[in-house]
């Protein structure tokens, strides 16, 4: 389980997350969603702890992550872009991990089930790029660990790989993990979630299933919903902005 | 085995399988061979070899170290979403990447001389050559992953390590000159002695200068540092002065990186 609490971070001047607070549990996928710059991947980034937070706190099965790393152990990372030491081959990539992590894995089975046995001693650089995403993906479920956490998954993989990781990511869930996964993608967060985050501004601008989602914006489906969310909001930053503005002269 | 170790391990490898590393130990066998070849006289190659090697190795490695550096963000970002101390990562990323940058070197210019077959005396030499050629590698790739880590920009991080170089190379000695002349008046060896400390590549130059006896090539400050400190002194003292130059830019970038975000 990921608790936060009152999680503040800015860049120089620029908040990027204001007091988010929230409960993640286990045994359910959470979909991220909002527009670019609301603090998707910094808060993500925070939990991972490649950012560290101005304040409040992270804590991860009852583990304040603060000068910490050995909760890493219990993390699967799926990052955006797929970029790795050009001339170490797919396996040595995997070896390289394990060595790190010091625990078993069973990337073999990933590696059937993604297809990948024919790349197993290409150097990386000579993947293509879903290649390379598939390998990504491999290394945030090998190890097996409680949290998995996706960053626009779907980029670049053909769509039966993305159906195959989908597939995956329910089965994960049903053994008891938390999921955790940002993408623009609304089928994809209408077929996986049982809860969305929708941030905006740094804060938590809604938290709840996508049925309570639509219905509270009252429309007919999650696309027209998040549109209407969207556009509200743009509106609302609008007239802040244009206030401010009537205030200066 | 330590975190640390294998991410020096795996970096060395990924590093050493590159065409780079290979050019870069190719390129001083070559040189060094010709040298030894046509010049006849074993110290007046070396004196050709180190101008080369103080001009070539801070270079090459700052290149390396700031492309090294931006081009693996993304895999940093990966590597510290696994379970291990920061510290251990990029101080093992550095120390990989300057293992094999200090190796191609090695090996490039050791090569030229096993084909040369020189003496016992020779080789002394050469080892001098060789460690400070290792100790620039240091500096600069540290130099460099500190600058990288600096500046986001990656078009302006290459520039400003660049003109790092630039400076410690080619401007720092204009300068230097300049200095001299402007204060031909005063006593100025205590001063030179201060300012040789502000550049890696002069204090190189000095310290296998000392220990080649060739006087004539000291230029001001090697006769300075000659005079003031005698040579075995001298080259203990610029030799310190070097570790200072690797520790001081490698512990600032690992106290950065400790705080930054990513």
């Amino acid at each position: 389980m990921i608790e936060i609490k009152s999680l503040a971070k800015s860049f120089g001047k620029l908040p990027v997350l204001k007091e988010i607070t929230m409960q993640l549990e286990a045994g359910k996928i959470y979909a991220f969603l909002g527009p670019n710059g609301s603090g998707k991947t910094t808060l993500i980034k925070s939990i991972l702890g490649l950012t560290l937070p101005d304040a409040g706190e992270i804590i991860i099965d009852n583990e304040n992550i603060k000068n910490n790393w050995r909760y890493k152990s219990r993390i699967g990372y799926m990052p955006q872009i797929a970029r790795f030491p050009e001339n170490l081959t797919m396996l040595e990539l995997f070896r390289m991990t394990k060595d790190i992590r010091k625990t078993t894995a069973n990337e073999e089975d990933y590696i059937a089930y993604f297809n990948l046995e024919e790349s197993r001693d290409k150097a990386l650089k000579n993947l293509s790029g879903g290649t390379k995403q598939k390998v990504n993906a491999i290394l945030a479920l090998m190890f097996n660990p409680g949290i998995l956490i996706f960053d626009e998954p779907s980029v670049g993989l053909d769509p039966v790989s993305h159906l195959r990781l989908k597939d995956l990511m329910r089965q994960e869930r049903d053994k008891g993990k938390t999921i955790l996964l940002t993408t623009h993608i609304l089928s994809e967060v209408e077929e996986l979630a049982d809860e969305v985050i929708f941030l905006l501004e740094g804060k938590i601008y809604f938290k709840g299933t996508v049925k309570k989602l639509v219905e509270s914006q009252q429309e007919p489906n999650l696309e027209r919903a998040i549109a209407r969310l969207l556009l509200r909001t743009e509106k609302k930053t609008k007239s802040n902005t244009r206030k401010q503005h009537e205030y200066l002269i | 085995m330590n975190t640390l170790f294998k991410i020096i391990k795996y970096s060395f490898y990924d590093t050493l399988r590159s065409w780079w590393a290979l050019f870069y130990g190719l390129f001083f066998l070559i040189i060094t061979t010709t040298l030894l070849y046509f010049s006849g006289d074993f110290n007046k190659a070396l004196v050709s070899l180190l101008n080369l090697v103080l001009l070539l190795v801070p270079l090459i490695s700052t290149v390396f170290g700031v492309m090294y550096s931006y081009n693996s963000r993304e895999f940093t970002e990966l590597l510290l979403a696994q379970p291990l101390k920061r510290s251990h990562l990029f101080l093992g990323q550095y120390l990989g990447l300057t293992l094999s940058l200090v190796l191609s070197l090695s090996l490039g210019l050791g090569a030229a001389f096993l084909l040369h077959a020189g003496s016992v005396a020779e080789s002394v030499q050469l080892g001098m050559l060789i460690l400070c050629g290792s100790l620039l590698t240091a500096i600069f790739t540290g130099i460099a992953f500190l600058v990288s880590i600096l500046f986001e920009d990656r078009i302006k991080g290459f520039g400003i390590a660049i003109l790092v170089w630039l400076f410690s190379a080619v401007i720092y000695d204009g300068l230097f000159l300049a200095f001299l002349v402007l204060f031909n008046d005063y006593p100025l060896e205590k001063a030179t002695i201060g300012i040789a400390l502000f550049n890696p590549i002069d204090l190189s130059r000095i310290m296998i200068l000392l220990r080649l006896e060739t006087a004539a090539l000291l230029g001001y400050t090697g006769a300075v540092f000659n005079k003031f400190f005698g040579t075995v002194p001298g080259m203990l003292f610029s030799f310190s002065a070097l570790l200072l130059w690797v520790f001081i830019p490698l512990l600032v970038f690992l106290k950065k990186v400790q705080r930054k975000d990513f």
